[in-house]
């Protein structure tokens, strides 16, 4: 706790300076000027100014946090102080970048940027326009920061839900539900203007969400009435039911675009069920598990193409032979690896990720395998006279699927063999010593994997009627093992949470496609260093994570 | 003697090692069939090996970062690819103004000089900011997790390059004083490669004599062998470690300036390959050897170059040049079957997963 | 209170599930439909081009020309705004899907300018083409597309860029005629648009009476060449086709020349390499080096004078490919089109277009002028001007010249 009587000028320098960095980066790298014209509120602030201001906002927060200081007046000039010194790097920034020729190098330092930071305003009078406008944006976070805690939640939950729906306003007039009236005249005519929300929806949406915030605060935290266990039962039972039902019907009430993603975030819960036995379970890194994505695909796509003309089997009588051809790739990836450890096992699996690629690629096996041109007019999946053609009709059978494999993948947790998986992961000598054969648990991990991800191909090929070499890529592989980790490693619900968070979102959020590596980077830096069990995690990992991390630090 | 043998080799280890003896067996019947047919004159021999010692020698500058902090930290560290991209990244814009006001060309020493100082600066400075923001607060955690966190500072600093500089190439201005060709008895060797072979020969030395004779090298080798005591003994552990990604960072900056006197552009994605690759040969001599590192390296980029033409093209592979990566991760394979440490590794990686 | 609140919202959610949407307004007599345009409103074109990822250069480049068009009409068309949004499209079937379902649900779009690249397109297709969309696209080169009959070819669609047939057989032909060369070798890098490019150019070369020595690949962002160059100097060509892009192309051609064996070799490009990025990729080496194009040279004055100055002065350099031509012709065939067939009043009041009339009307395109040449378009949607001529690199000239036809 800082001596009450002294200003704390470091922490303001460097929260100053912190914000101003970040700030500058974020705009250098183009953030910014990209969003420019998204309005959050027709007219008024756009998402890329936010952007510019949020360093700012959460450095003033959390300093303020930080500190006591017993007057109005110093914290005023404290917040003010920061917003100062990021004001003044902001407008160095101008300067630098109106004198010399500097957008040779940084592209993105452009007069546009410019011209947003001072608003407009020429310099040198407009010199003086980024310190007054960050000064105004600490004042506003310290006003909110003043504010008692009832009004504070309030004013910020309000503030969040009307920043979310103008940003999301685009997504949210591609609900198929809200095309329809009387939602389509609410949505267009009284929230939504042409970029962001109107005045008028931002008012409404601020009321209505930092009005229920209020009045939950208000009520308290309710008091468990008293239910018998039957009771709790029946009303888990129902929401169950409710929730499935939520689920079934989706795909209508939500359209075709969120279908879509829908259908792309199942295939990737899917392979992440599979990886979870592999990496999660068993503690086995693999790599290259793309391999066994495209290896699914591919049978799939070369036993029913019209197109490559080899085989012309159906959708349904292709998938067994695909599941087969898969879990023995899983046996025969497997049975090199299993003495090596650790970093060995991620190269090697890596490479064979790699040679699958470059063998579905390759010019040599283009005649069975398509080449660069992939396979295409791969037959859709038919039972009776129902053919599973739209991306609607293929969320059921995605659906099926997952509940399949995470069935499976749960019984097996459970399961002599799971446990057995997790000795391995804890330390492959001592299991060893207990009697585990590890040559039959490590192999049974990757068939099982495989098994997973091939399903998960082959609904995929039925998705896009066709293959390409270009999408069986490491980057899948990565993809899967994060959102796996981000989800809570070993743990099935986190595989869930962690292809909604890393595949639904991205998918929905397509402005930000072009920054979408960089977010993704970001959050998993950040989420590494602060919660590392991942969002949902698996008990044991929780413990066993804060166990370490909190036992041996020497500091 | 074969009763104990029979013994301790079971089913598995025989089906493995004949995935491995098939592996060697097409190496050696491609290779016999190309050398019958002759196609390639021994010109073209020589220059494939000497495009093959100069890759190498670049895969080794960068294994070197890798093998280094692995050591140290049992850690992955994947964003070192990026460490290698933003240094020469940044020095084209001073190679680029260099020669706009002449000074490149008429000073090649020292404008070389200024660029590759400039590139080692940006990449270590880089390399330590990762490893005080990223890596450092990680550094009791279980594996994966610094490795995922690797995964994302490497994306991260991927796309705030590629948002600084733009998302084509650029491209060094060419350094008159580099081309063409220098004689070696009768064997020609582009001046550009010989000045990287003879380069990364020479700070692998220097690398080698840090590490093994002096005293900051002694302290970098017992913080390897077992951190707590190292700190026990007195050994200031943070400082050793920013000092070994320093290093790591200087000799990926060299390497990045190496490459772009060859390849002569850069790219916001031009570490991600070389990165892979040079990890792999890092896993390949032995990770955790600095030698191995070297090793790894120049094997690797030999087999690159020579593979494909020497021995796929004999088993009758069209387009054989296509699939040369993946005969790297083929003999990878190959040598890890038959020594899982890599050439050099002195142990079996004792860590799991 | 939450569980009242929880079965209203279901009661709603299921209700309105089962809801059929009201029929549009009947004023429309389009047999598929009409977009309304109301007075105030924009006007919406959507794009769908790979604008993230390693590729990006290829979708950037093209919407930059695309803005350009908008920005020459003042930003307007018909005294409404131009609304020009749009999705990434991945260049990949995946991407392709995922743009085309966004664009697809959402029905104020009019036209659709994409997608970058061929595999994309088959996905999203399907889709646009059920929604009543017209989509031009400025660089998908697969010849399958505009096949009468194809399964890939779907009403709706035209592109402004060549057909791989096109352009290939050019290739072959300026090679066996022209330069009188006979012996020819091929590197793609595993694209689609690369790999089917040189194919065409094989298949053309050895009906005019060549001989192919080599068709090697290599990746997009390989960097040493060393190998595959020593494989082909193996069979001695006179002349390496390699129709792939900036960064690789580069690296062929500053390695070729220093491969024994290849010290001679003649050595071309198609349009993913007309840029001029190569010419500075490659110094010294590029010079004589040819590449393929559509033909500039019948466009005029105005695209020195013009184009290029505003171009650099919106986006900081200057265009760095040639498919930002087509995306500019490809936005002003749509525009011409629109202004033809939109009912109402044409200065800033309620419109009516037609979906199918704006469709009819692209088709029905006759010696547009454009940037990229005379545009007519076929039936199937083939509306690049036929002529592809045939350039030169010289160092430090930039755009190259042309020397053939």
């Amino acid at each position: 706790m800082k001596n009450d009587l002294s200003f704390p000028w470091k922490l303001a320098l460097s929260a100053g300076a912190t914000a101003g960095g970040i700030a500058i980066l974020v705009s250098l790298v183009g953030l910014v000027e990209a969003f420019s014209d998204s309005y959050i509120i027709q007219g008024t602030i756009t998402v890329g100014e936010l952007i510019l201001y949020f360093p700012l906002i959460l450095l003033v927060y959390t300093s303020i946090r930080k500190i006591t200081l017993p007057s109005l007046g110093r914290k005023v000039a404290f917040s003010a102080m920061i917003g100062v010194i990021m004001g003044l790097m902001l407008s160095i920034l101008v300067i630098i970048g109106t004198t010399t020729n500097i957008r040779e190098m940084f592209i993105n330092a452009s007069p546009a940027l410019f011209n947003l930071l001072t608003r407009g305003v020429p310099p040198p009078l407009g010199l003086l326009v980024p310190p007054l406008v960050c000064i105004l944006v600490a004042w506003i976070t310290l006003g909110i920061f003043l504010l008692p805690d009832i009004f504070r939640k309030a004013v910020t939950m309000g503030l969040l839900w009307v920043i979310v729906s103008g940003t999301l306003r685009d997504q949210i007039l591609l609900v198929y539900l809200f095309q329809q009236e009387p939602f389509s005249t609410i949505l267009r005519s009284l929230l939504f203007a042409q970029s962001g929300l109107s005045l008028m929806g931002a008012l409404i949406i601020f009321a209505l969400s930092g009005g229920y915030s209020y009045y939950s605060s208000i009520r308290g935290p309710r008091t468990k009435t008293s239910r018998t266990p039957q009771a709790q039962k029946k009303r888990r039972i129902a929401l169950f039911m409710f929730l499935g039902l939520i689920i079934l019907i989706l795909p209508q009430v939500l359209g075709l675009f969120f279908t879509e993603i829908l259908d792309s975030t199942g295939l990737f819960i899917m392979m992440g069920l599979g990886l979870n036995i592999v990496v999660g379970f068993a503690g086995l890194l693999d790599l290259g598990y793309v391999a066994f994505y495209a290896i699914g695909a591919y049978t799939v796509g070369v036993l029913t193409s019209t197109g490559l003309g080899l085989y012309q089997l159906t959708f349904w009588q292709a998938v067994p032979i695909a599941l087969l051809i898969t879990w023995l790739a899983g046996i025969i990836l497997g049975l090199p690896v299993l003495r090596m450890r650790g970093d060995y096992l991620a190269i090697v699996t890596l490479g064979f990720g790699e040679i699958v690629r470059l063998l579905v690629l390759s010019n040599w096996l283009q005649a069975f395998l398509g080449g660069t041109q992939g396979i295409q007019s791969i037959a859709q999946p038919v039972i009776g006279p129902m053919k599973f053609n739209t991306l609607q009709e293929l969320y059921y059978l995605i659906l099926i699927g997952i509940v399949i494999v995470a069935f499976i993948a749960w019984r097996l947790k459970e399961s002599r063999l799971g446990r057995s998986w997790m000795a391995i992961r804890e330390d492959e000598d001592v299991a060893q010593a207990m009697g585990i054969n590890l040559v039959l648990t490590k192999l049974l991990a990757f068939s099982t994997g495989a098994l997973f991800a091939g399903l998960a191909g082959t609904l995929g090929a039925a998705k896009l009627t066709s293959v390409y070499p270009h999408s069986m890529t490491f980057i899948v592989s990565i993809n899967v093992l994060v959102l796996i980790i981000i989800g809570g490693m070993g743990s099935i619900p986190g595989v869930f949470v962690g292809a909604l968070v890393l595949v639904g979102l991205p998918g929905v959020l397509t402005e930000f496609q072009e920054y979408r590596l960089w977010f993704y980077g970001l959050a998993l830096v950040f989420m590494m260093l602060n919660r590392p069990e991942g969002l949902w995690p698996e008990a044991r990992r929780k413990r066993e994570l804060h166990e370490e991390i909190t036992e041996i630090v020497p500091e | 003697m074969l009763k104990r043998w029979r013994q301790r080799v079971t089913f598995i280890d025989i089906i493995v090692w004949a995935i491995g003896a098939a592996i060697g067996f097409a190496v050696v019947y491609g290779t016999i069939v190309t050398w019958r047919a002759a196609e390639y004159s021994a010109e073209q021999w020589i220059n494939l090996t000497i495009d093959g010692l100069k890759l190498g020698g670049i895969y080794a500058l960068i294994a070197l970062g890798y093998t280094l902090v692995y050591g140290i930290l049992r850690m992955i560290n994947f964003a070192h690819s990026e460490v290698f991209m933003v240094g020469p990244f940044t020095a084209v814009f001073l190679a680029k103004y260099l020669n706009s006001i002449g000074f490149y060309n008429n000073n090649p020493i020292l404008s070389l000089i200024l660029i590759t100082v400039l590139s080692a600066t940006i990449s270590a400075t880089t390399a330590i900011l990762l490893e005080r923001i990223a890596y450092r607060p990680l550094r009791y955690a279980p594996r994966l997790v610094p490795l995922i966190t690797a995964i994302g500072a490497s994306f991260f600093l991927q796309y705030t390059f590629r948002g600084f500089y733009g998302n084509d190439p650029e491209t060094y201005p060419t350094l008159d004083a580099l081309t063409g060709v220098l004689y070696v008895g009768k064997i020609p060797i582009p001046k550009t490669d010989a000045l990287v072979i003879v380069s990364s020969m020479v700070l692998m030395l220097i690398l080698y004599t840090i590490v093994q004779r002096t005293k900051i090298g002694k302290a970098m080798r017992s913080v390897s062998e077992d951190k707590e005591a190292a700190a026990l003994m007195g050994i200031n552990v943070d400082r050793v470690i920013v000092f070994t990604f320093t290093l790591g960072g200087i000799s990926a900056g060299i390497a990045g300036i190496l490459y772009s006197l060859i390849y002569s552009q850069v790219h916001f994605y031009m570490g991600f390959i070389p990165g892979l690759k040079a990890f792999t040969a890092a896993v390949l001599g032995g990770i955790g050897n600095v030698v191995g590192a070297w090793l790894g390296g120049t094997l690797l980029g030999l087999i690159e170059s020579l593979g494909p033409n020497l021995f796929l093209s004999g088993l009758g592979i069209p387009a054989a040049n296509q699939l040369k990566d993946g005969i790297a991760f083929a003999i990878l394979v190959f040598i890890l079957i038959f020594r899982p440490q890599g050439i050099l590794g002195e142990r079996a990686s004792k860590t799991k997963v | 209170m939450s569980k009242r609140l929880l079965i209203i919202l279901a009661v709603m959610v299921l209700a309105f599930a089962f809801l059929s949407a009201c029929a549009p307004k009947a004023e429309c007599t389009d047999s598929i439909g009409c977009v309304e345009v109301k007075s105030g409103d924009p006007i919406h074109i959507a794009y769908a081009m790979v604008i993230a990822g390693p590729d990006a250069t290829l979708g950037i480049d093209s919407r930059n020309g695309a803005e350009i068009a908008i920005d020459e009409k003042g930003g307007k068309l018909l005294g409404h705004d131009i609304k020009f949004d749009g999705e990434d499209d991945g260049c990949s079937a995946e991407g392709g899907q995922a743009a085309g379902t966004k664009l697809a649900a959402d029905p104020s779009i009019v036209a659709v300018l994409g997608t970058s690249c061929s595999s994309a397109l088959r996905a999203a297709m399907p889709l646009w083409s059920a929604a009543g969309f017209t989509v031009v696209s400025a660089s998908n080169t697969a010849p399958d597309l505009t096949l009468a009959g194809n399964e890939n070819n779907h009403p709706g669609y035209l592109r402004t860029a060549h057909s791989d047939k096109v352009q290939g057989a050019a290739a072959a032909e300026f090679v066996y005629e022209k330069l009188g060369l006979r012996k020819a070798a091929t590197i793609h890098d595993g694209s689609i648009y690369a790999d089917s490019l040189q194919q065409v150019f094989v298949d053309k070369f050895k009906e005019l009476g060549g001989t192919i020595t080599a068709q090697e690949s290599v990746s997009p962002d390989q960097v040493d060449m060393s190998g595959v160059l020593t494989s082909i100097a193996a069979g001695s060509p006179e002349f390496i086709y390699h129709p792939i892009f900036i960064a690789a192309g580069t690296q062929l051609i500053l390695q070729a020349r220093s491969t024994p064996g290849l010290e001679n070799v003649v050595q071309m490009g198609a349009d993913g390499m007309f840029s001029p990025d190569v010419m500075e990729g490659a110094g010294p080496a590029v010079e004589g080096v040819f590449v393929s194009s559509p033909d500039f040279t019948k466009f005029g004055p105005d695209y020195e004078a013009k184009f290029v100055p505003a171009y650099e002065a919106k986006f900081g350099s200057k265009p760095v490919s040639i498919f930002h031509a087509h995306a500019y012709d490809a936005l002003n065939l749509v525009a011409a089109c629109i202004e033809k067939v939109a009912v109402g009043s044409k200065d800033g009041g309620d419109l009516l277009i037609g979906r199918q009339a704006l469709r009819d009307c692209m088709y029905a395109t006759k010696d547009f002028s454009g940037l990229t040449g005379n545009l007519t378009c076929t039936p199937t949607g083939d509306c690049a001007d036929p002529n592809i001529a045939v350039y030169q690199y010289h160092e430090g000239q930039y755009p190259p010249e042309k020397v053939w036809p």
